[in-house]
């Protein structure tokens, strides 16, 4: 590589040919402030239009201010990072954008962790000198995603969320100059677009024009309600993050302060999606070593490879973009879905609730949980199996207004039946857990034989697209591992085109599967964080006694209680579900 | 082209049309066919002439003789009197204004005497629809001369060495461009023709593609040859249907006559060409925007580097150019470097096309020699100001460029002198304004062009321009204070200091040259509430002189808004905080009682 000698801020740094002048300034320990800048190490996601124009720096004879994030560095360059003009510069545009953005601070979600109001502090802006008229646009309510537009300061995070990585497609530059915005094409609502409600836009949002829609109410009022019986099920990749929002070093975990805190908030009872991710393991297991053997036997109308559908996200999308291949999925539903329908059957009966009266409240990593929540197939009578899911960030709001001391609270088990889980449930939070979870129990399943060693550590990582063979006693077994949805497309248009080798695929729709979800605190850029709440899912997992689904007494006796075997008629009813082809139609208003 | 025949060149450029000039043809043929001359008459629509502010023209070849402001009415006294009886139409020969001499030879016009025709060569005298007319004026033979008897890299030294640079603003010598491109290797490589003329009031380029198509096809096909581009597009906005449908006209017979296509000329080069419609965004006219929008993309700028020569179309090596620079080419093959070079200053070389506009006795479009002063461009050519008024200042360059004014008069134009002034070359608009002109006024609608044709991608020109405009809007309002002058000139600053593409850096220049230029009526404005120029409605106050005031209340009955009052038979007076400055009392008062303040 050929190297190139440049002055910034009179240090003489030395860095690659192609280096950025921000990269060569962090180099040398100067931190340009950035805002439409971001990049995602280890994942596709990079968004550098160049737009916001607080990276400006002075290179000496140049005519205009340089963007720091678009300049590449050149042998001889002499760069200065805050001469009056710079400061001046960036203080003046950031007064514009201001001057264009609501004021209402006070009441906005993303205050204290909105990356605009942090830099217009750090520039010190006091007075905005240059106020005029501010744009106004048609916002939207979805179950899953609020957009508030009059927020959107243009950065462009969320369209290179939307188009580049996951390939979704949803959200746009509209309209020109002063009136241009992010939107869904026509400013039609998100609802009736082709949007999957991933939420990586809001993960990335720098303001808050995209963000979840706040439950938090909704389940105060359930719980004030003396006639309902409120219980809460929570995601396996809400404990590992959960802790940030509390000042907890990223990948700390903290089950037990979450289930301490969430009794305290007054459920009723705490129980966890762990114990349904097991149950999603028996059925969607079963299923897959079903499709296998039909396989192995020259059934030729068998679908393989089997796709795993626990992410409501994916579902969306394949639902969405892919509506000729429903029958390759598997049709076990989430594990937030499979809990709602045993919670509203087998534990209401034996609980003697009527489930109308019995409320089902979700802990997700999720924005996508919330519009699964809503779907109407997962409804009896009007009545949701899940009646509201909240995030991990809406979680963390009703403990600090509940003003526990989240440091304080000891730790908590959670309930019986619906609380016990095994560690094959709570690696569902990482990329590649579920195939992993799955191989635990399809192996013994189908060999018959004991599982000496449960860590399949050829499918965990954060590779955007992994794949491994695993040898079922013999039987290799091809397994394709994709996390982000522009990979999921890279591996759905491989089996479009019959090219597919795999027998299996997980697909999650987030970076680094539901740990890195859209409901989760924000990670502003730091991709390091994700890593550490899967180093911690995989931690829960070693430390657990049990770590096969198959192996949990509680789920061992939900089948001998309930539901027969797995993929019984009993469970066909309650736990396995129907795709469908999502029109691509336009409404405009 | 017969040569045996007389023709009748009747200018269908889109502002004679405008003025019926379809209908003239039509007339003229038929008076044609009816005094039965029509086997030795020919009929001939062309591009336009340039001399606007006197169309639509009417022009007899082989004597030349140059008939201004035609209507179709006169096209059966022109056929009956000039070509069936041989005598001139007086009525519609130009009149010398100050002489009031008729003039009949375009060429002893004041408005064409100093003018030099490269790029405009064939506009007006050939019929555009007809690929034989470009031939017979030595149409292709550039092309031909260059894939017989040079190479790429003489071709382009060739070009080097005129001197010529880009005629759409930026002004990159042309040669130096081509041979960015060419040394890039690649498999596929585009040539482009920009041909997305937006400058309010400019319309160069437009008239080249209307009146002599071929020669930018003729020049993209060069390019490609010295590029190694065996594609061409050419992005057009589609709201130029008359040069759209003439190039397409072009295009297929070029294809016809293997001009363009495969093995051009036996040479064994191919070359073809495509049109690609603009939504007519100004911002598009910026290269990386307009490759953007060629591949269905927002238009929108991004940053360089990479230029377009290294990764452009289709992240190819692509190579644009503006028409007007096309348009230059052939003849600089033709009649070397050499001869391009001793037209024009040391670094500009050749001529510049103008749209001459605003208060000028004579618009239109001229192409002149570069280093000819703005004094001769607005008085000798353009025929001084209208009505007598004052000149007060001239914008060249558009919107990104600034006002000149009585002190720049004797610079000679071209490139660096312009931006040295304050200004710049821009793609060639050139509008002229009086005394009557409100210099505020003026940045105002420049940055009211800005504000609508921003793409909105970065922040200082989205919402900078927004807020530039509305301090001159306050300022004009009469609401403005010193303090606000202080904030536009700051912030006119730094959306030129940190906008990402040429639109922002040089929008805020109509609002800093007039600041620069006359800075007393900005004072004015914000200090006294004045527009000495009278153009700003609400700083304007219709008052009564009591002395001349007969009470007739004849003002009374017609003000709209009951803002005058007075004892009939005595003096009246107009309450300033209602009146809206509709004008309709000083209209009716039949004593000039009434002035503006």
């Amino acid at each position: 590589m050929d190297k190139i000698k440049l002055t910034i801020d009179n240090t003489l740094v030395e860095v690659e040919k192609g280096t950025t002048v921000l990269e060569a300034a962090k180099l040398t320990g100067v931190d340009i402030p950035t805002l439409c800048y971001l990049k995602l190490e280890d994942t596709a996601f990079e968004n550098t239009p160049g737009g916001c124009r607080m990276c400006v720096v002075e290179v000496e004879g140049r005519r205009n201010l340089a963007p720091s994030c678009k300049t590449q560095c050149e042998d001889g360059m002499f760069v200065s990072t805050h001469t009056p003009r710079v400061v001046n510069a960036r203080r003046t545009v950031m007064e514009l954008i201001l001057s264009d953005h609501p004021f209402e601070c006070l009441v906005c979600t993303k205050s204290g962790k909105c990356d605009l109001q942090s830099l217009a502090q750090d520039l010190g802006i006091r007075e905005i000198h240059y106020q005029g008229e501010k744009s106004t646009y048609k916002g939207d309510e979805s179950p899953g995603i609020i957009r508030e537009p009059e927020k959107c300061i243009m950065c462009r995070r969320c369209e290179t969320a939307c188009n580049d990585v996951q390939t979704v497609g949803t959200l746009s530059a509209l309209y020109r100059g002063f009136g241009s915005v992010v939107a869904p094409a026509f400013e039609m609502d998100l609802d009736h677009s082709s949007c999957t409600f991933c939420g990586q836009c809001v993960a990335v949002c720098p303001t808050g024009a995209l963000i979840e829609r706040d439950n938090t109410w909704k389940v105060m009022e359930a719980i004030m309600n003396p006639k309902k019986t409120v219980i809460v099920q929570t995601a396996p990749a809400v404990r590992a993050a959960l802790g940030e929002e509390f000042g907890y070093e990223a990948g700390t975990l903290v089950t037990g302060k979450m289930v301490s805190a969430l009794r305290k908030i007054g459920f009723d009872y705490v129980f966890d999606t762990d114990f349904a991710a097991d149950l999603t393991i028996m059925e969607e297991g079963t299923e897959l070593l079903e499709r296998l053997n039909k396989h192995l036997q020259g059934d030729k109308n068998v679908k393989l490879p089997m796709l795993t559908s626990c992410c409501p996200g994916w579902v969306n999308f394949f639902e969405y973009h892919f509506p000729d291949m429903l029958d390759i999925p598997s049709t076990a539903k989430s594990p937030q879905q499979m809990f709602g329908a045993i919670a509203k059957s087998y534990f209401a009966e034996k609980m003697n609730i009527d489930r109308k009266d019995l409320v089902v409240v979700s802990v997700m990593p999720c924005l996508a949980k919330k519009f699964e929540a809503a779907r109407p197939e997962f409804a009896v009578d009007g009545d949701p199996d899940v009646n509201v899911s909240i995030t991990t960030r809406e979680l963390a709001q009703m403990i600090k207004s509940a003003n526990l001391n989240f440091d304080a609270l000891k730790d908590d088990d959670f309930d019986r039946p619906l609380g016990e889980s095994s560690g094959a449930g709570v690696i569902f939070g990482s990329t590649g857990g579920v195939i992993e979870a799955a191989v635990r129990t399809a192996y013994e399943l189908h060999t018959g034989k004991t599982l000496e060693k449960v860590d399949f550590n050829e499918l965990r990582g954060f590779e955007g697209i992994r794949s491994a063979t695993i040898d079922f006693d013999g039987l290799p077994i091809n397994i394709g591992i994709a996390h982000g949805l522009g990979n999921a497309r890279t591996l759905l248009e491989e089996i479009r085109a019959g090219k597919s080798q795999f027998h299996a695929i997980e697909i999650m729709a987030c970076p680094g599967g539901c740990i890195g979800g859209g409901g989760q605190p924000y990670h502003h850029g730091d991709v390091s964080i994700l890593k550490k709440r899967q180093i911690a899912i995989y931690q829960e997992d070693a430390g657990k006694p049990i770590r096969k689904s198959h192996e949990n007494p509680y789920i061992q006796n939900l089948y001998k209680e309930y539901l027969g075997a797995p993929c019984s008629e009993k469970s066909h009813e309650l736990l396995h579900t129907n795709y469908f082809a999502k029109k691509k139609k336009i409404e405009i208003e | 082209m017969a040569k045996d025949k007389i023709q009748v060149l009747v200018c269908s450029g889109t502002g004679c049309r405008a003025s019926k000039s379809d209908e003239i043809v039509k007339n003229i043929s038929q008076a044609v066919i009816e005094n039965d001359i029509d086997k030795d008459v020919q009929v001939i629509r062309t591009g336009c002439f340039g001399f606007c502010e006197k169309g639509p023209i009417v022009k007899m070849v082989p004597d030349n003789t140059f008939y201004v402001q035609v209507s179709p009415d006169d096209a059966e006294e022109l056929v009956a009197e000039h070509l069936v009886k041989g005598r001139k139409v007086e009525r519609l020969l130009y009149e010398n204004p100050e002489t009031k001499e008729r003039i009949s030879d375009s060429k002893h016009m004041d408005f064409y005497k100093k003018q030099i025709r490269i790029a405009l060569r064939n506009c007006g005298f050939i019929n555009p629809e007809n690929i034989e007319e470009y031939i017979a004026k030595d149409g292709y033979m550039a092309l031909g001369k260059v894939l017989t008897e040079l190479t790429p890299e003489k071709t382009i030294g060739l070009l080097i060495k005129s001197g010529l640079r880009g005629r759409g603003g930026g002004g990159f010598p042309t040669g130096l461009k081509w041979e960015l491109t060419r040394k890039v290797k690649a498999e596929q490589k585009y040539v482009v023709c920009n041909a997305d003329e937006g400058d309010p009031g400019a319309f160069m380029d437009r008239s080249i593609l209307e009146g002599d198509p071929h020669s930018v096809l003729e020049a993209m096909a060069i390019n490609g040859y010295c590029t190694g581009a065996d594609r061409g597009l050419i992005y057009i906005r589609a709201e130029y249907p008359l040069a759209i449908e003439r190039l397409k006209i072009a295009i297929n017979q070029a294809r016809e006559y293997g001009l363009l296509g495969e093995n051009i000329m036996g040479t064994g080069f191919n070359f073809d060409i495509e049109i690609r419609y603009g939504a007519g965004a100004f911002v598009c006219g910026e290269e990386t925007a307009l490759i953007h929008s060629m591949e269905g993309l927002r238009g929108e700028p991004g940053v360089k580097p990479p230029f377009p020569s290294e990764k452009g179309y289709k992240e190819k090596p692509t190579n644009v150019n503006n028409v007007e620079t096309y348009a230059n080419i052939p003849p600089i093959i033709l009649k070397g470097a050499d001869w391009f070079a001793s037209i024009g200053t040391e670094k500009s070389k050749g001529t510049k096309v103008f749209a001459l506009a605003g208060k000028v006795n004579n618009v239109g479009l001229i192409e002149v020699p570069m280093g000819i002063t703005l004094r001769e461009v607005i008085f000798d050519i353009g025929g001084g100001i209208k009505d007598g008024k004052k000149f007060k200042a001239v914008q060249t360059g558009g919107p990104s460029g600034g006002c000149l004014t009585e002190k720049h008069l004797d610079i000679p134009i071209d490139y660096d002198n312009l931006i040295a002034a304050g200004s710049m070359m821009g793609s060639g608009g050139m509008i002229v304004m009086d005394e009557s002109d409100c210099m505020v006024s003026m940045a105002k609608f420049y940055l009211d062009f800005t504000v609508e044709e921003s793409c909105g991608k970065c922040a200082p020109c989205r919402i900078g321009n927004k807020r530039l405009y509305e301090l001159l809007d306050k300022i004009t309002e009469g609401k403005g204070t010193e303090e606000d002058l202080f904030k536009l000139r700051n912030l006119a600053n730094v959306v030129k200091d940190t906008s990402l593409c040429g639109l922002g850096q040089t929008s805020p220049n109509p609002v800093l040259s007039t600041m620069d230029n006359f800075p007393e009526e900005y004072e004015a404005h914000v200090k006294d509430s004045k527009c000495h120029a009278g153009q700003c409605t609400a700083l304007m106050q219709y008052i009564i002189k009591e002395d001349a005031c007969t009470g007739c209340t004849l003002c009374v009955r017609v003000c709209p808004v009951d803002a005058i009052s007075g004892e009939r038979k005595m003096a009246h007076f107009i309450n300033q905080d209602i009146c809206i400055k509709c004008g309709a009392c000083m209209e009716k008062c039949k004593f000039d009682a009434i002035y503006i303040a």
